[in-house]
C-alpha cells in the first residue's frame, strides 16, 4: 500500500510556495493574512511537564513539548489526519504485520547531524529496554513489536526488538499481530527518535537546555522549573521555512483563576477558563472563549465483583440508577462548559464511531424517570425498603457538585439513599482498583482516536475494568474488532449491550475549554486528540 | 554556652533520624505509590521502574540506603515525577526563591508588626490604638488565598503596575505581591503580641519607678520597655521564620514563583517520596536550628536566663 494522501501533495505545494524563511511583518503564504511582527506564542499550563525526553514523557503537556522538539515518522494535520513527518511514506504487507517506512533525506538534528532510521531503532529499543524503566514502555507493547515482551522483561536484549534500519533512510518494523492502524501510532511522542550520542554524553541530563538535541521545529532554550520554559525556532529543521511562530513560551500557573486573570492582563495568548465561568466568558469574549469536544467520558462504575453489593448484581437496579440521572442538570446547570450528555461510553467525536440510538438515550427525562421507578419497584425496592449504597469520588469541587446532584436525583426519583465519600486521588485509585466500593466515579480519555480505546475497558481481561464487568459477547466483539478494517458494527453492538446491562452509567462527554486570543490562528480544533504542533500556528496582525 | 550549643546539636541528630524514620514510614503507609495512575501500568513495566528506583526492596532497606546516600554523597535521591531531575536540584532551585520572598516577608512582618504593636500600646485606647488593632485584625482574618488573587486583580489587571506572576530571578516587581500576601498574617500576629506584651511591661513596677524618677518617656521606652517586651515576640519569630522561608504553597500557586512550597505539597499528592523526604529533612533541620537561635537570643535579651 502506498501512502499518498491529498494532504501530502498539499504540503508539498505549501512547501514549494514558501520562499522567504522570515514571515515577520509579512503575509501568510497560504491564506494571505497579514502576520503580526512578534511571532511569540505564550500559553499557560497548570502544572510543570514531567519530561522532555520522548521515551520518558507521560503527560499531555510534556507530549506537546516533545512534539515541538522532536518529530516522529508521521504527524497529524489540523483535522487529525495522518501526514508525513520524518517519513515520506510507508508500505505494508497484506497481513499488515510488517511495515517499511521511507525516511526523508533532508531531516536534520539541531546539531546538524542527519536523522536516520538508526535513530528510530535506538529510540524504540530504548523505550522497551528495562534499564530505561520508561513509564510509557507499555506503548511499545501495544505497538505489538516483535519480541517486545521478552525485551521488557529482560529475557532478550533490546537488539532483538522487531525494528531495524535496512539503510539510513529505510526503517522496517515487524509486528506480532496485524495492526491496520500501526502508522497512526507513530504520531505518539514515545515513538519519536532520540539522539544516541547526546543521551550517551549527558545521561539523564540530556534534555536540559544546552544539552538537548532535537529534530523538531523548535529547540529548548530555557527552562526555569515551575515558572517558564522557552523553545525557539530550530534552524536545522527540514521544514523550518514553513514555520511562522518564532518562539513558544510556557508559563506554569497552578491556579486557574490566576491563570485567567493573567490572560486578561495580556500576559498569555492562551489561558484557562475557570470552572463554571464559560457561559459568562463566551458572552463577553465570543471569539476568544473556546469550547470543543474532547475524547473523554465521565462515568460511574458499578462494582460487579464478588465484593460488590448484591443489589447491583440486579440489572434492573443498575438501569434504574442510570435512567434516573438527569444529565441535563449536570451539563447545563453545574458544568456549563458545553459538555455533551452521555448515553454511551464512547464519545460521538471519536473517529469511525456512530453513536448508536440506544433506547434510554431516546426517551425524555420524564419517561426515563417513570421507567426507572418501574424497574426499581420490580427489583423490590421502595419507600419501605430503600436501596442504600455508597458513591465514592476523588476529592474535587466539581465531582462533589455532581455527586450531590446525583444523590438528590436518586433520592427524589427512586427514594434511594446514597451516601457520598470523597478520597484523595491516589487513595481513591487504590480503593477503586481493589474493588472496595459500591459505585465509583470514573473518567476516561482516549489514548488514540478510535472507539476501542474506550470499549476495551469493558472487556474481562482489561486492567482498567475496575467494576469487573464481564460479558463473553463483548470480549468476542472487541477481540475480532482488532483485525477488522472497519469495526464500526462491533462497536455499535458493544454500546447496545452496555446500554442494556448498564455496568457503568455514562454521565457526560468532556469538552476542552480555554481562552485563545483571536489573533492566534491555526489551532487544530478539529483534532480531537488535540495533538498541537506549534509550527502550524501563527499570529495575525491586529 | 558552648557546651549548651554542643548538647543541643547532639540532640538534633537523633531528632532528625526519628523524623526521617517516621516520615518514611508514614509516606509508604499512604495508599498508592509514585507510579499509581488512572491507567495502571502493566506489571512488567511497574517492576522495571521499581527495580530502577530500588522501590522493590523492603522499606527498612530503602530507608538505610536513603540515609547512606545522604551521608556519603549528600544525595537526596531522584524525583519520581519529574524524570531527569534530582531532589538536590529541586531544592537547589526552589529553596533560594522561597528564602528570598520569605526573608523579605519576615522583614516586613517584623518592621510593620512591631511598629504597629508599639504605637498601639503607647497610645492605648486612643484612635491610633483602635486603628492599629483594626488593621492587624483585618490582616489576620483576610487569608492569603483571598489576598493573593485580590492583589493580582488590583495591581495587575486594574492598575497594570505589576506583573501577575513569575519570578524572573526575584526582580522587585515580582517580589512585591508575594511579600505582601505572605507577610500580612504574620505581621498581624506580631503586632498583637507586641501590643499585649508591651502593655504588660508598661504596667510593671519598674517602669512606674522610672517614671517617678522623672526619666524622659523616650529613654524609658527604648531602654526599659522595648527589649523585655520583645521576649514573647521572639519566641514567636523562630517558628515563624522557618515557616516563612520554607515556603508557602499558596504563594507559589498564585504567583507562580517556582518556590519550594508547591513542590512539597505536590510531592505528597504524587507520592514523590524522595522529594517529600528531602524537603521534610530541610524543614526539620531549619526548625531545629532556629529554635536553637531563638533560645540563644533569649539569653541575650533576658539576663535572668543563662545556659
Amino acid at each position: 500500500m502506498n501512502f499518498l494522501p491529498k494532504s501530502l501533495a498539499a504540503s508539498f505545494i505549501f512547501a514549494s510556495l514558501v520562499t522567504a524563511p522570515v514571515y515577520a511583518a509579512g503575509t501568510h503564504p497560504v491564506t494571505g493574512e497579514a502576520l503580526a511582527d512578534d511571532q511569540t506564542f505564550t500559553y499557560s499550563e497548570l502544572d510543570e511537564f514531567t519530561s522532555a525526553d520522548p521515551q520518558m514523557v507521560e503527560d499531555v503537556s510534556g507530549s506537546y513539548f516533545v512534539r515541538d522538539l522532536f518529530e516522529g515518522l508521521m504527524n497529524q494535520d489540523a483535522d487529525g489526519n495522518l501526514i508525513p513527518g520524518v517519513a515520506t511514506g510507508y508500505t505494508t504487507n497484506e497481513a499488515k504485520d510488517v511495515y517499511t517506512f521511507t525516511l526523508r533525506d533532508n531531516a536534520r538534528w539541531s546539531d546538524g547531524n542527519q536523522v536516520t532510521a538508526h535513530d528510530f531503532v535506538y529510540a524504540w529499543r530504548r523505550l522497551a529496554d528495562p534499564d530505561t524503566a520508561s513509564p510509557y514502555s507499555w506503548f511499545a507493547d501495544i505497538m505489538a513489536l516483535e519480541n517486545v515482551g521478552a525485551v521488557m522483561s529482560g529475557e532478550l536484549p533490546p537488539e532483538s526488538l522487531g525494528v531495524r534500519a535496512l539503510d539510513n533512510h529505510t526503517l522496517e518494523v515487524r509486528l506480532t499481530a496485524s495492526l491496520p492502524y500501526f502508522a497512526a501510532m507513530t504520531t505518539h511522542a514515545s515513538t519519536f527518535p532520540s539522539p544516541q550520542w547526546t543521551v550517551r554524553t549527558f545521561g539523564d541530563k540530556w534534555t536540559k537546555p544546552g544539552n538537548i538535541v532535537g529534530n523538531g521545529a523548535y529547540v529548548l532554550t530555557e527552562h526555569i522549573p515551575n515558572e517558564t520554559t522557552t523553545r525557539e525556532r530550530n534552524t536545522m529543521y527540514w521544514n523550518n521555512d514553513a514555520t511562522i511562530i518564532d518562539k513558544v513560551v510556557t508559563l506554569v500557573i497552578n491556579d486557574e483563576n490566576t491563570d485567567h486573570t493573567r490572560w486578561l492582563a495580556g500576559e498569555t495568548d492562551k489561558g484557562a477558563v475557570p470552572s463554571g465561568q464559560y457561559p459568562r466568558l463566551k458572552a463577553e469574549y465570543p471569539d476568544e472563549a473556546i469550547s470543543f469536544p474532547r475524547l473523554c467520558t465521565y462515568y460511574m462504575s458499578f462494582n460487579l465483583s464478588p465484593s460488590g453489593p448484591e443489589a447491583f448484581k440486579d440489572v434492573r437496579v443498575r438501569q434504574a440508577l442510570g435512567y434516573a440521572l438527569d444529565r441535563s442538570v449536570i451539563t447545563d446547570k453545574i458544568l456549563q462548559g458545553g459538555q455533551i450528555q452521555a448515553f454511551t461510553f464512547t464519545p460521538g467525536a471519536t473517529a469511525g464511531f456512530e453513536v448508536p440510538a440506544v433506547a434510554f438515550g431516546q426517551m425524555s427525562q420524564d419517561e426515563r424517570n417513570a421507567k426507572a421507578q418501574e424497574l426499581m419497584a420490580a427489583a423490590g425496592y421502595g419507600s419501605d425498603n430503600p436501596l442504600k449504597f455508597e458513591y465514592i469520588y476523588n476529592t474535587s469541587e466539581g465531582h462533589k457538585k455532581i455527586a450531590i446532584a446525583s444523590q438528590q436525583m436518586w433520592k427524589e426519583t427512586l427514594g434511594a439513599e446514597a451516601t457520598l465519600a470523597n478520597q484523595e486521588w491516589k487513595t481513591f485509585l487504590k480503593t477503586r482498583g481493589g474493588q472496595n466500593f459500591d459505585l465509583a466515579r470514573g473518567g476516561w480519555c482516549g489514548d488514540y482516536n478510535e472507539a476501542s480505546t474506550f470499549l476495551d475497558l469493558m472487556t474481562t481481561p482489561s486492567g482498567y475494568n475496575d467494576g469487573k464487568y464481564s460479558n463473553a459477547e463483548v470480549d468476542e466483539l472487541m477481540l475480532s474488532a482488532r483485525t477488522m478494517s472497519d469495526a464500526t458494527g462491533n462497536y455499535t453492538r458493544v454500546e447496545e449491550i452496555l446500554a442494556n446491562e448498564m455496568p457503568i452509567i455514562p454521565v457526560y462527554h468532556y469538552t476542552g475549554v480555554f481562552m485563545l486570543r483571536k489573533n492566534v490562528k491555526g489551532w487544530p480544533f478539529n483534532n480531537v486528540e488535540q495533538n498541537v504542533y506549534s509550527r502550524d500556528l501563527y499570529k495575525v496582525a491586529d | 554556652m558552648l557546651n549548651y550549643i554542643i548538647k543541643r546539636i547532639g540532640i538534633a541528630i537523633p531528632t532528625l533520624l526519628i523524623l526521617i524514620a517516621i516520615t518514611f514510614y508514614l509516606m509508604h503507609a499512604a495508599p498508592g505509590g509514585p507510579f499509581t495512575s488512572e491507567k495502571p501500568l502493566p506489571a512488567q513495566v511497574l517492576a522495571n521502574i521499581e527495580a530502577k528506583y530500588g522501590l522493590d526492596q523492603p522499606i527498612w532497606r530503602q530507608m538505610t540506603n536513603y540515609i547512606w546516600g545522604i551521608l556519603t554523597e549528600f544525595d537526596f535521591g531522584p524525583s519520581y515525577k519529574y524524570h531527569s531531575r534530582t531532589v538536590n536540584e529541586i531544592i537547589g532551585q526552589g529553596f533560594p526563591i522561597t528564602l528570598k520572598y520569605g526573608f523579605w516577608s519576615f522583614i516586613v512582618a517584623i518592621g510593620v508588626g512591631i511598629s504597629l504593636g508599639a504605637i498601639a500600646a503607647i497610645r492605648k485606647n486612643t484612635w491610633v490604638d483602635y486603628l492599629a488593632v483594626g488593621v492587624s485584625i483585618g490582616a489576620q482574618v483576610l487569608p492569603n488565598f483571598v489576598m493573593a488573587p485580590l492583589l493580582i486583580i488590583v495591581f495587575t489587571l486594574w492598575l497594570g503596575w505589576l506583573p501577575g506572576g513569575g519570578w524572573h530571578g526575584g526582580d522587585w516587581q515580582y517580589l512585591v505581591m508575594p511579600v505582601i500576601a505572605l507577610s500580612t498574617s504574620y505581621m498581624a500576629s506580631i503586632a498583637r503580641i507586641t501590643r499585649s506584651s508591651m502593655l504588660e511591661v508598661l504596667n510593671a513596677n519598674y517602669i512606674r519607678t522610672a517614671r517617678a524618677k522623672g526619666l524622659p518617656t523616650k529613654t524609658i521606652f527604648f531602654r526599659h520597655v522595648f527589649k523585655p517586651s520583645l521576649l514573647p515576640v521572639i519566641s514567636y519569630l523562630g517558628p515563624a521564620f522557618v515557616g516563612l522561608i520554607t515556603g508557602s504553597v499558596l504563594i507559589d500557586i498564585f504567583f507562580s514563583t517556582g518556590g519550594m512550597g508547591y513542590f512539597f505539597v505536590n510531592a505528597a499528592f504524587n507520592r514523590d517520596y524522595a522529594v517529600m523526604m528531602g524537603i521534610t529533612i530541610l524543614v526539620g533541620a531549619l526548625t531545629i536550628l532556629f529554635s536553637l537561635i531563638v533560645d540563644l537570643l533569649y539569653a541575650w535579651i533576658d539576663p535572668k536566663i543563662r545556659y
